[in-house]
């Protein structure tokens, strides 16, 4: 077997050194009623060639987003990814080694991480960011426990417009950790109405921006009343690309601001790996999750990297940690930060102009086509009105056209089944834009 | 100065009490880089845990020698978490306490009584 | 004859003095002495083009960010020496054995990479129509049969990112069905004091409290002292198996019996699957839930920290309160559940916005496909061999902490052989750098004193196994002879000396910010007075 080195000599040499008959004496402490003596009904070992046979098979029943139209964002975003990214990731030095334990021998690996902490500040404007979480939902939820840890309250208020996975993700944790979540009913420009249910009793308020139909607001009168009541606000970002156009999280009041990273450096993967963002005040960092990266000096006082704060975490807290979170996503981190360095201040910004004139180009065509648009201001996302949202999606499809996710998809009881989401991005053409808004119009017709 | 078996100090002054960790505490926790003090205002009972003290690898709670309302909080220590070790029977104390109940004090330690438990460990 | 004397010099030089020399720019060698980004970059410079945009932002009035972002770009050529010379200061697998106990840094096979890169896999929406997207349910379904064959469990929840958030998956499912049995009372979750740090913290993250188990002392969980603190109040037991010692709990299934008896569920802690996969079923021992960390047992490559994946097999007993979203077939195709619904209304939630880690449930399928159910038994058996031997060749210097009896996959030492010598287990780990490997994990399980904890995994041929071993006996005379120099100011080979964790802690600066422009001596001098 190709991944096994020891050679049967090997393993014959080795018993005798260690002293024992064979094989079976070192299982010894396993009960017999416990040993499984026969192979698992399971296919036998495969070559390369009939591995790859069998994937590449079920990869071909898959229909790849660039394979033609295709629109659908909420949450996750088809880019253009440079190829040195891919081919830097796959560096056996990043790619093969673990959480820097050892610094001196992980330098690589430490001040990259310093890199993307300050990438991730510098994007949401915050003065501090961690070495990131599993995704954006979970990193929501966290923030908001973080939140109860700070302010000692146990209430979270959910705007409409948090993406519904997000919302139940956090949930899930806040009802396990006995916190309340007041979860606002889904409307498409309603961020405001968080503010009639800011009381005392707050520990924070979650606003997604865009948020989950597009919609970008201003959320600095949401901050204004949240810190008035003695809350924290924490600002929900699904598209990492927005940074480079919309004002930061910062800049509109927000204490913690949590984001999906995966536009920026990683593919789309079917919902995972990705890679989640998540930034605060500096006074807060000491009930931040996650791991840390901090600057210091070696003991001939070069600069160096190291995991800092790490009395928060689980492996030295235990039951008294800010997180149980301990292997996080270190590779899209990597792949995000190799990313965003080749965009740089102006590549970013150049991405995310071209991102919002590509989805004014949908809008425009949209309405050119009859079709209504919803969203009133958007970045690179748009909700608009189709009947039947997912019967037109399944019926674009015969048209070779993915056209987008009907929100009825991700919350089923909203009552919002004639609202579609539809994305753009730099990767999408103005041939997609025409195929999509004419056959919206011919269904329309119909 | 009255000192537990935990490794905590109190000096009395009048009704309020000052606090802090021993000399032989602050040596076996090794350089201190955080300390979480208890907000003022606070009820705390002897026993219970009032404030966090964290070296770079360990992070320990330190328990309340007596009862009664926090009416001070050493702020420097946020700057100069180092305090604690240069001096950690006195610029580095954590808390001043008004004593609910003076008793207490006198169930604790002496300094001689302490440097005997020390012996022991 | 003709003698062309003009030629480079081909000997070694003249050799001799290279102690304490260092270079004149920092670097040495072939490694470089590399800034941060934000030194090396410049605000206006990019390493991508773009079309320019045919419309502005004007629609968006005042929501635009007009400060300065403050990120750094480099041109694609500078990006690549950027991350080349900082990759050059890794230590990795694919360099030499990295024996972190229970971390299982095994090789990470590279068709694993090809798979996972395919258009099909890697280009396909988490929200794509699901009949564009047939080809991934099958394969997470075909993973879900391994992972439920594999571990004797009739269910498995696919969603968790990481070994931590399926414990957070296992011990919901537990608090769920405690719930819905009338049980909500039982509070209280008991973890030996061998356990890995996240058990008690994901237990304390469900509002569980937690008392810990005495260990016995061969290593095990101590029978009496878990009887005595089972009872009304105890939802949940947390046991990894084989444990941080690396010792196979024998009464495995007893510990399971008497648990179910008091009424508490049996989560196992996976993360050291690797040493029985193949050979033993925890099904078969009574467990109710188990994550399985794929980046340990199923090769997906650990990336520096991740990304992870933890899928949780799950007993009947459990499987009905496993969240959103699963696969099923329905006559016509798959199916994914995203919504709880009918029957299943009793899922406690969801994990993770989508459907878990398909990148690595990809890497996973084909490396078990690879391996089959007979590769995978030879895993296990290796894994053990290799750990043995190690166990076996070091005990000659150092102190085995547990000597009586094999170890599982992974060996472990206390610092007893190190008592006189001034050297510490740090120091010794240190010292390893020098000798060009990964240290083993320190100082953990908690309850051996000085731990050094050492999981070489199936992947390291015996040559690797006898130069790792070779290089620790060599270090192990060297701390008795007492040359405590060498260990106590190690490394002095590796990119970095020993680093000031205390400074990092007290001074935290963990963001890059230009330092503050330099001040005149005159303003100075305000300053000071």
């Amino acid at each position: 077997m190709r991944y096994l080195p020891l050679t049967p000599d090997d393993r014959a040499q080795m018993l005798s050194v260690i002293g024992a008959p064979d094989i079976e004496a070192l299982f010894a402490d396993v009960p017999s009623a416990a040993r499984v003596t026969e192979l698992f009904n399971l296919p036998l070992h495969a070559g390369e060639l009939e591995v790859e046979r069998e994937l590449v098979s079920l990869a071909a029943r898959n229909r790849p987003a660039g394979a033609g139209p295709f629109f659908c964002g909420a949450g996750a975003y088809r880019h253009h990814v440079p190829a040195s990214v891919d081919h830097i990731i796959q560096r056996s030095e990043f790619l093969t080694s673990y959480t820097p334990y050892q610094p001196e021998i992980a330098q690589g690996t430490l001040q990259v991480l310093f890199e993307f902490q300050s990438q991730v500040a510098a994007l949401t404007g915050l003065d501090v960011a961690n070495a990131s979480m599993y995704d954006g939902s979970t990193a929501c939820a966290e923030a908001v426990m973080m939140a109860k840890r700070v302010t000692r309250r146990e209430k979270a208020i959910l705007s409409g417009g948090v993406h519904p996975h997000y919302a139940a993700v956090t949930q899930t944790i806040a009802h396990a950790e006995g916190m309340e979540i007041v979860r606002q009913k889904a409307a498409i420009d309603a961020e405001a109405d968080v503010i009639a249910a800011i009381d005392s009793t707050v520990a924070c308020v979650v606003v997604q921006t865009p948020n989950v139909f597009g919609v970008v607001t201003d959320v600095t009168r949401i901050a204004e009343a949240a810190h008035a009541a003695g809350a924290l606000l924490i600002v929900v970002t699904t598209e990492a690309v927005s940074f480079g156009l919309l004002k930061s999280p910062s800049e509109r009041g927000a204490d913690i601001a949590v984001a999906e990273g995966q536009s920026i450096g990683n593919a789309l993967n079917y919902g995972g790996p990705y890679v989640g963002l998540f930034a605060c005040r500096e006074k807060l960092v000491r009930q931040m999750p996650g791991r840390l990266c901090g600057e210091t000096v070696d003991a001939d006082g070069r600069r160096g990297y190291v995991l800092t704060l790490s009395t928060r975490e689980q492996h030295i807290r235990r039951e008294k940690a800010t997180s149980n979170i301990c292997t996080n996503s270190g590779l899209c981190a990597l792949a995000f930060t190799i990313h965003l360095s080749l965009l740089g201040e102006v590549g970013l910004r150049q991405l995310a102009a071209l991102n919002h004139s590509r989805a004014r180009d949908m809008a425009g065509a949209l309405k050119s086509a009859g079709v209504e648009v919803l969203t009133p201001r958007f970045f690179n996302e748009i909700a608009v009105r189709v009947p039947d949202a997912s019967a037109a999606v399944e019926a674009l499809l015969a048209d070779g056209i993915v056209a987008g996710v009907p929100y009825s998809r991700l919350d089923p009881h909203a009552g919002l089944d004639d609202v579609l989401l539809l994305a753009a991005t730099e990767t999408t053409t103005s041939e997609d834009i025409t195929a999509l808004a004419a056959a919206l119009k011919r269904r329309a017709g119909r | 100065m009255r000192f537990t078996k935990d490794h905590e100090w109190v000096e009395v002054d009048g009704d309020v009490a000052t606090i802090g960790i021993t000399a032989y505490a602050a040596e076996q926790l090794g350089d201190v880089v955080f300390v979480e003090t208890p907000d003022v205002g606070k009820t705390v009972k002897a026993g219970d845990g009032f404030a966090v003290v964290e070296s770079v690898k360990a992070a320990s709670d330190v328990y309340a020698p007596i009862s009664g309302e926090v009416v001070a909080a050493n702020a420097a220590l946020s700057d100069a978490p180092e305090t604690v070790n240069a001096a950690p029977e006195a610029a580095g104390w954590f808390a001043k306490v008004k004593l609910a109940n003076p008793a207490e004090v006198d169930a604790l330690m002496d300094r001689h009584a302490y440097e005997e438990y020390l012996a022991t460990l | 004859m003709t003698m062309n004397n003009v030629g480079r010099p081909t000997g070694p030089g003249a050799g001799g003095a290279t102690a304490g020399h260092a270079s004149l720019t920092g670097g040495r060698g072939l490694l470089q002495d590399e800034p941060l980004l934000f030194e090396l970059g410049g605000w206006d410079k990019t390493g991508v083009d773009f079309d320019s945009a045919e419309h502005d932002a004007s629609d968006l009035g005042d929501l635009v960010r007009t400060a300065a972002i403050g990120l750094a770009g480099l041109s694609e050529p500078e990006t690549m020496r950027h991350y080349v010379r900082l990759s050059q200061k890794n230590h990795a697998i694919d360099l030499a054995l990295y024996p972190l106990g229970s971390c299982t840094m095994k090789h990470n096979p590279r068709l694993n990479e090809k798979m996972a890169r395919l258009a099909g896999f890697a280009d396909l929406h988490p929200l794509a129509p699901v009949s564009t997207a047939q080809g991934a349910l099958e394969l997470i379904d075909r993973l879900a049969h391994w992972l439920k064959t594999l571990t004797g469990m009739p269910a498995v929840a696919m969603t968790p990112k990481a070994g931590a958030h399926g414990e957070l998956c296992g011990l919901l499912c537990i608090k769920a069905a405690h719930e819905a049995a009338g049980q909500g009372h039982r509070r209280t979750v008991l973890v030996p004091t061998s356990a890995h740090g996240t058990n008690p913290a994901t237990a304390a993250f469900v509002g569980y409290s937690v008392t810990e188990i005495a260990q016995t002392a061969d290593g095990r969980v101590d029978l009496a002292d878990l009887e005595a603190k089972l009872g009304d109040h105890v939802a949940a037991i947390m046991v990894t198996n084989p444990n941080t010692c690396g010792l196979f709990e024998r009464d495995v299934i007893e510990i399971a019996r008497i648990s179910h008896a008091h009424g508490a569920y049996f989560y196992c802690d996976g993360a050291n699957f690797n040493a029985i996969v193949g050979r033993v079923r925890p099904g078969d021992l009574g467990v109710d839930a188990m994550h399985i960390n794929l980046h340990k047992t199923f090769s997906t490559p650990h990336g520096g920290g991740g990304p992870g994946a933890g899928p949780v097999v799950l007993s009947e007993a459990l499987a009905k309160f496993a969240p959103a979203p699963w696969v099923v077939h329905d006559g016509t195709g798959l199916k994914l559940v995203e919504e709880a619904a009918g029957e299943a209304a009793q899922a406690f939630g969801r994990m993770c916005a989508f459907q878990g880690q398909m990148g690595m449930f990809v890497r996973a399928y084909a490396y078990m496909r690879s391996h089959g159910a007979d590769g995978l038994r030879q895993v296990a058996e290796d894994a053990v061999l290799n750990a043995n031997y190690i166990k076996a060749r070091l005990s000659a210097e150092m102190t085995p902490a547990f000597p009586d009896g094999p170890c599982m996959h992974e060996a472990l030492f206390d610092d007893s052989w190190l008592e006189g010598t001034g050297i510490t287990t740090l120091d010794f780990a240190k010292a390893m750098i020098d000798e060009g490997f990964h240290p083993m994990t320190m100082y953990f399980p908690l309850v051996v004193h000085g731990a050094m904890l050492i999981e070489p995994t199936e992947t390291e041929p015996k040559r690797e196994l006898d130069r790792f071993c070779d290089a620790l006996l060599a270090l192990a005379r060297a701390a008795k002879a007492g040359d405590a120099a060498r260990f106590t100011g190690a490394p002095y080979l590796a990119p970095l000396r020993r680093l000031d964790e205390t400074l990092a802690a007290r001074k935290p600066k963990l963001t890059w910010r230009p330092d503050p422009p330099a001040l005149s001596e005159e303003r100075a001098q305000v300053l000071a007075s």
